[in-house]
């Protein structure tokens, strides 16, 4: 080990730089591995999606928006708990199709806030100067934003089957359709995700992003249920079905029905065996092109 | 009024991506509407449903929001909007200007695209692409407004918004009707309802408040939040971002 001053005493060579060591202690200690960055800025961003860690008004939209989620439930569960009945009034499965808005609220609110703030304020190049690699930034906001989008239509789906279970409703007639809809919706929160954070990774001008987010879901919502609409109207029931691919919610909502068995409040399910396949093809593609946007994305952005 | 103001907004506003943003929401509606005239015909009832059900009710809302919070808040956000503060310009003055230059972005890719989509739809018959047209310019003259104060007042703008936009008109409005009542979409359609006179009934175009109720209370939105946006910038506070 140098003495503190013998490369200071050189002096730097003009032209060349120095990294002068002034003798403060060395760290020796373990370095955790890419592993560990990408599952702290997992957990830093899961729960920065509900404000967790960020200031205390930006707590206030995500928290709001979670109990307006489970507002509804709470009264699902309250009517089946006061009232003897035999099954929930409003079921597991259309659930999340009902509440779609403030779902759509949610992710276009705090996917801006995930991604686009590091994009504005210009700190990529404090990530990328870790060990973390591109795709493990991806990766974990990915998750991050699929697991927060998850757990706000998890949370009003458990309280639903608390509820039922509470209401002394038989528990293997409530399981089958509370594990379909948690299945569902899974894959709303994987597509959701996928759709908002590229969205937000490409418009990182505050507000922009969250408009834009709004626009494209609102916009695929309306366009699905007008051709869904048009298409039943005239009786193309083939038409009417596949109408189901143009909406996140509706996409997911085919697979359930088709898939899972879950009854469908739409007019028309995905048609056949065809149809299933179409279904779950398309939303495996939507998830694994918004995976792909993203890595070619932050592969652009420049330290 | 202020030409230099005017400029600069509509600069901003129409900015690339904002633009393409701006122009992707009338182009759906276009294509929506040619595909369904190709493959329905020509039917009223269609025509109001596509009308009133996606173009005013949610094109139109989107895109005050995009209009009325872009016109100002970016500005708001970065800053800059000090140093249009330190002009000697009226504050009332750059508050309407801005207003206005969001209502005539709105009206471009609004309004116009929700006439055209009308003729396309329907021809003109019982006017019914007039109607929806003038509708959905007075809901944007509105929203744009509205939204543009919003973006004074806080900086979670498009946010609240959006609540106001979809999760009050159409959430809170279906199960609470006097809601509508305090919704720009419901004065706006009285608006396109007396326009089609007995032809609305029919059709099915209804709205929740009267036109005589309508009319002030929409140019009492309009005045009002473009007064208050101006009033508020007189102390405008820049607070740091999160």
């Amino acid at each position: 080990m140098s003495t503190p001053g013998d490369l200071a005493a050189q002096g730097p060579r003009p032209g060349q730089g120095v990294i002068h060591d002034l003798g403060y202690r060395h760290y020796d200690g373990p370095r955790l591995s890419r592993g560990h960055l990408t599952r702290a800025l997992f957990l830093e961003s899961a729960k920065g999606a509900y404000g967790l860690g960020r200031s205390a008004r930006s707590k206030v939209m995500p928290m709001l928006l979670l109990a307006a989620m489970c507002l509804p439930a709470l009264i699902i569960a309250v009517i089946a708990a006061v009232t003897e009945v035999d099954e929930l009034p409003g079921g597991y499965t259309s659930y999340v199709l009902n509440v779609q808005l403030l779902a759509m609220i949610y992710v276009a609110g705090q996917a801006p806030a995930s991604v686009s703030r590091d994009l504005r304020f210009r700190v990529m190049p404090l990530y990328f100067s870790r060990p973390l690699h591109r795709i493990d930034y991806v990766a974990a906001k990915y998750a991050a934003m699929t697991a927060a989008v998850f757990f706000l239509m998890a949370l009003p789906l458990t309280i639903m089957f608390v509820g039922a279970l509470l209401a002394k409703l038989p528990i293997d007639e409530q399981l089958p359709d509370y594990a379909r809809s948690l299945t569902g919706a899974l894959l709303v929160a994987l597509v959701l995700a996928g759709i908002s954070l590229v969205i937000a990774a490409v418009t990182p001008r505050r507000g922009l992003g969250v408009a834009a987010i709004i626009a494209v879901l609102a916009i695929l919502a309306g366009v699905q249920a007008s051709v869904q609409g048009i298409a039943v109207e005239q009786g193309e029931r083939t038409v009417a079905g596949y109408a189901g691919l143009l909406s996140p919610f509706t996409l997911v909502d085919g697979i359930q029905h088709s898939l899972l068995g879950a009854e469908t409040p739409l007019p028309e399910g995905p048609p056949g065996t065809i149809g299933a396949l179409v279904f779950l093809g398309v939303t495996v593609l939507v998830v694994a092109a918004c995976f792909g946007a993203l890595v070619l994305r932050y592969r652009k952005v420049s330290i | 009024m202020n030409a230099t103001v005017a400029r600069l907004t509509a600069r901003s506003l129409l900015g690339r991506r904002r633009a393409l943003l701006l122009l992707a929401l009338p182009a759906v509606l276009l294509v929506l509407a040619v595909a369904s005239r190709v493959l329905g015909g020509q039917d009223d009832g269609l025509t109001v449903g596509l009308l009133g059900g996606f173009a005013v009710a949610t094109l139109v809302p989107l895109l005050g929001l995009i209009a009325g919070t872009g016109a100002i808040g970016p500005e708001i956000d970065d800053g800059s909007i000090v140093y249009l503060l330190a002009k000697p310009l009226s504050r009332f003055s750059i508050a309407t200007t801005k207003v206005a230059v969001a209502v005539a972005v709105v009206m471009a890719f609004a309004a116009v695209p929700t006439l055209l989509a009308g003729f396309i739809l329907s021809g003109t018959s019982d006017r019914l692409a007039v109607a929806y047209g003038v509708g959905a310019l007075i809901a944007g003259t509105g929203y744009a407004a509205l939204f543009l104060l919003l973006a004074v007042l806080t900086r979670h703008a498009v946010v609240v918004g959006l609540l106001y936009a979809l999760i009050w008109e159409s959430l809170v409005g279906s199960f609470v009707p006097g809601a509508q009542a305090l919704s720009v979409q419901q004065w706006a359609l009285a608006i396109t309802k007396s326009l089609l006179g007995d032809r609305a009934a029919p059709l099915n175009v209804t709205s929740a408040v009267g036109l005589g109720a309508a009319i002030p209370l929409l140019l009492v939105l309009v005045v009002g939040s473009t007064w208050y946006a101006g009033w508020r910038l007189r102390t405008l506070r820049l607070t740091s971002d999160e």
